[in-house]
């Protein structure tokens, strides 16, 4: 016994925990993926990060509204054809920014963090011109919605299964992209020596425009995910700008893999000690402690020792 | 090419290496700044809108610490909220001690302690509450609670050559769990109403209009002693070293400087000067709210400074003034465009300004002062108040 | 202490012994094994082709780059343990490859802020100019040609003069060590000869490791050269034994 609980009831407790800390992990990648793209490859801090991933969940509950008043027959598929809108809308903002702006800035890391903050501040409140102050939710199809029975007292809810099945494609896609396609090491190729890859014939500032984008089109994907399990506010985005710009340093700001599983640590550590405490001294707790290593272990949980 | 051949002609002329304070042109700016905030602004401005720019001085502290910080020292803070509202948080336990006296507080089921503290069930007053009740001790941990919070993280970082975008996120995230901590606890710390009704400072009613008035002038000659003792630490050796350090950071530390020693060092002093800000704010507003600890506020300083020029002292001041007061021009009457131009402000200042206002004054107003004859120095160079840009 | 350079010179102390010194990046071998001794009033001339691991030493020696193993002995004390700053007050100097200078500031300012007093943060902040910190910047300006350039704004010498300037920089500071890297690139013909001749007014009162790649500059200069290769030292002696060693030949002209 554990104080009033038997033990299988802890145990179905802790799978339940853990299992909203798989949601919240999911969410943590998919948002992470992207910066860890932005930032861990081209060094840019993109404070409106969380801003690109709102519009992806705009133009998703943009086609959900479409759909369901125009073809309802095609309702229960909309989703698939909102996520590509999101990745594309996303993009297309992400190359006209860098365009814009970032360019201009890649020598001055500490500036673009204000820039793009100022741009964060924009979008939100054209967000909040357009879509109005209220947050918006989707109306999910049928076979999203209910839960699995796995045993007789744990239930896991669709929608969470399937955004987390959805991250892990989105990962394996992005490992691909970066680590195993010819476009990937030419992004690589940049990161490491600006000037030799221009040298042997690459064209730095398109590689640095597409990447920025697909970091960009990433969050897209990711706020049209995270429309299956939460409702779609302004600032929603900026709620999540610090927790995943830490699951970024704390994975090692240059690896996937880092990244992902500093965002399972997080997350699971923030969930399961929501359990025992309130939410937010569980935040405040989970954040000090990864703020506590990062200042013991600056370099993040997974890098290479470089010559500097 | 030099040549050497020059007998020397003995030692160096003291007075042409002279490092003056300010030279005149420099004491002019201050006599012109304090003019305005000393004379100007009481004559012109009614109690509430004058009350309003005491308000917008003490962000100015803030904006000052973050000239030194970052615009010299290229250590960019996100976490200033930090500071100012530790500062303003202690003030505010003093004062609301004075206000819970057992007297005023016999309506509580336990009398003597915070309203807030009453309505959460708490019978005691918390141990880091009691040493508030007295004044000298508050006066001290104004300054050294935000000081040694912030010699923590400097020391924690700069051993460790964390600088740049990373040192800016963690202290944006620290910004941030201060936030979360506070509000979470609401009955230690008020919540998210942070702590109200203020009313007496050891027995002096600070919300009369008579108080209101003295209060703004003791803020801004707190200012204007503060920006001479930032002005003192930019002229000494210590001053160019930072700068130095910003620009050619190995070439200090093999010239056998403790580099991150000295990053130390101005991160607690512009967290210090925040603090005093954050205290003079309390006394000022009444109250003090984790609205002026997180993220966003922390930001909007930053923004401060950099209008007004992240290098200059005086150009901080005035950008503090200038965008506080469009801030509050525009929230009046156009709320929903606030946000648009503070954003695009974010944006312009970087990417057209980034000197600020004071690097437009350097460029195309002061070559036309400087022709008056007897204005400035005999030989007006360069404006020393204005250092060039940062490398990065 | 290894026999070879004992026998050599028993009974002196030497300044500098470096001693099966190595760093591995990711199990690369930047300097491997390495074992050199730089006596008193010494200038030392460290050469090699690229790559061979020269920079990497220097940065070893001032606490830039942390060893392996090894062990760095200086005056009897061992760098290898101390913090960078802590290695420049036991007397260890080090230019950089490219000038280092601030180009924000004038060369006098350049210099003050190199002078060894008020180091400490406190000690900045009560830093006075007085006429002791006038009198030692216009020496060490004299000493390195730019006394008529006191006031100039370090941006615009020459990149000579900004080598000297770094030079002088490392001057006031009257270190027992100095080590330049590449002190004479960029200068003119007219600016090496003044360099060699202030190099060798320097070491009256010091030892001095130079990299450099200017092979007459070399000759003229060095006391004894040591040749680097692939992080090992391949050939250490007077120039002309180093020049006649069929090792050094090969690696110089065999690829």
């Amino acid at each position: 016994m554990i104080g009033d609980y038997t033990y299988s009831e802890f145990g179905s407790i802790l799978a339940m925990q853990g299992f909203a800390g798989l949601i919240l992990f999911s969410v943590f990648v998919l948002m992470a993926l992207g910066l860890a793209i932005i930032f861990g490859q081209m060094g840019v801090i993109n404070m409106a990060h969380g801003e690109f991933m709102i519009l992806g969940a705009y133009v998703t509950y943009l086609c959900s509204t479409f759909v369901s008043a125009t073809i309802p027959a095609f309702f229960p598929y909309y989703f698939f054809v909102a996520m590509i809108l999101a990745f594309c809308a996303a993009f297309a903002l992400g190359v006209l920014v860098e365009w814009a702006m970032i360019r201009h800035l890649y020598k001055r890391p500490l500036d673009t963090l204000l820039a793009t903050w100022g741009l964060s501040l924009v979008l939100q409140q054209t967000y909040r011109t357009v879509f109005g102050a209220r947050e918006v939710g989707v109306s999910l199809p049928d076979w999203l919605i209910g839960s699995l029975p796995v045993t007789d007292v744990v239930e896991v809810p669709i929608n969470g299964l399937f955004v987390m099945a959805l991250t892990f494609v989105i990962t394996a896609v992005v490992y691909l992209l970066m680590y195993r396609s010819n476009w990937g090491k030419r992004v690589r190729a940049v990161v490491q020596n600006r000037t030799m890859a221009g040298a042997v014939g690459i064209n730095t500032r398109m590689t640095d425009r597409m990447t920025f984008g697909l970091g960009c089109g990433i969050a897209g994907i990711a706020g049209s995910a995270f429309t299956m399990i939460g409702s779609t506010g302004p600032t929603s985005g900026q709620q999540y700008i610090v927790d995943t710009f830490l699951v970024v340093v704390f994975g090692g700001a240059a690896s996937l893999l880092g990244t992902i599983a500093s965002a399972f640590t997080i997350s699971q550590a923030q969930s399961t000690m929501e359990f025992f405490m309130s939410g937010s001294m569980a935040k405040v707790l989970t954040l000090l402690a990864v703020v506590g290593i990062l200042m013991l272990r600056p370099q993040g949980l997974f890098t290479l020792k470089i010559r500097r | 090419m030099g040549s050497s051949s020059h007998a020397s002609t003995g030692t160096l002329d003291k007075s042409r290496f002279a490092n003056p304070f300010f030279t005149r042109e420099g004491w002019l700016y201050f006599a012109i700044l304090a003019v305005l905030i000393l004379v100007v602004f009481p004559l012109t401005l009614d109690a509430f809108r004058l009350n309003n720019v005491g308000k917008y001085l003490t962000y100015a502290f803030v904006a000052l610490g973050l000239v030194l910080c970052w615009g010299h020292s290229g250590i960019l803070s996100l976490g200033q909220g930090i500071f100012f509202g530790l500062g303003g948080y202690c003030m505010a336990m003093f004062l609301k001690l004075e206000a819970s006296s057992p007297e005023n507080t016999a309506i509580q089921s336990t009398p003597g302690i915070p309203d807030f503290m009453d309505w959460n069930q708490i019978t005691e007053l918390p141990w880091f509450w009691a040493p508030f009740h007295s004044f000298g001790f508050t006066l001290i941990a104004i300054v050294a609670v935000p000081m040694i919070l912030a010699f923590v993280i400097g020391f924690a970082m700069f051993t460790r050559r964390v600088g740049g975008v990373y040192f800016a996120i963690i202290t944006q995230a620290i910004a941030a769990i201060l936030t979360i901590l506070i509000i979470g606890q609401q009955g230690y710390t008020g919540g998210v109403n942070g702590i109200t009704d203020l009313r007496t400072l050891l027995g002096w009613n600070i919300r009369t209009s008579e108080a209101q008035f003295i209060l703004y002038f003791v803020c801004a000659g707190l200012l204007l002693a503060s920006l001479l003792l930032c002005r003192a630490v930019h002229v000494s050796k210590l001053g160019r070293l930072v700068i130095a350090i910003r620009d050619k950071e190995d070439r200090v530390r093999f010239s056998g400087y403790d580099v991150a020693a000295f990053k130390i060092f101005v991160f607690c002093f512009a967290a210090g000067i925040a603090a005093i800000g954050g205290a003079l704010f309390t006394l000022q507003v009444g109250f003090m709210s984790p609205t002026f600890v997180g993220i966003v506020p922390s930001i909007e300083m930053v923004i401060f400074a950099a209008v007004g020029g992240r290098l200059s002292f005086f150009g901080a001041i005035y950008g503090t003034l200038l965008v506080n007061y469009a801030k509050s021009t525009f929230s009046e009457t156009f709320p929903e465009l606030w946000l648009f131009a503070m954003g695009g402000l974010f944006i312009a200042v970087v990417m057209a300004f980034p000197d600020g206002l004071a690097g437009l004054y350097h460029r195309h107003v002061r070559p036309h002062l400087a022709k008056i004859p007897g204005l400035f120095d005999r030989q007006s160079g360069r404006g020393r108040d204005v250092v060039a840009q940062p490398a990065e | 202490m290894n026999a070879l350079p004992a026998t050599e010179h028993a009974p002196k102390e030497f300044v500098l012994e470096v001693e099966a010194l190595t760093v591995s990046f990711d199990g690369f071998k930047a300097v491997d094994d390495l074992s050199f001794y730089v006596d008193e009033n010494e200038i030392r001339v460290i050469i090699g082709p690229n790559g061979a691991g020269k920079t990497t030493v220097l940065d070893l020696i001032c606490g830039r780059t942390k060893a392996s193993h090894g062990s760095i002995r200086f005056r009897d004390r061992e760098l290898t343990r101390m913090k960078e700053h802590e290695i420049v007050h036991a007397g260890v100097g080090r230019k950089f490859q490219n000038p280092t200078i601030y180009e924000e500031l004038t060369v006098f300012e350049n210099l003050e802020l190199s002078i060894p007093r008020g180091r400490t943060v406190f000690g900045a902040l009560g830093f006075r100019r007085d006429q002791a910190v006038l009198d030692r910047i216009e020496e060490i300006a004299e000493f390195v040609f730019l006394k008529d350039h006191l006031k100039t704004p370090s941006a615009i010498l020459s990149h000579g003069q900004k080598q000297w300037l770094e030079i002088g920089m490392l001057l006031i500071q009257d270190p027992s060590l100095m080590m330049l890297d590449e002190p004479v690139a960029g200068m003119s013909v007219g600016e090496r000869v003044k360099t060699a001749e202030l190099l060798n007014n320097i070491i009256k009162d010091r030892s001095v490791i130079v990299i450099e790649h200017d092979m007459k500059f070399v000759e003229d200069i060095a006391h004894r050269v040591t040749v680097l290769h692939q992080g090992k030292v391949l050939s250490e002696g007077s120039m002309e034994h180093v020049k006649n060693d069929p090792k050094v030949v090969e690696v110089y002209l065999g690829h």
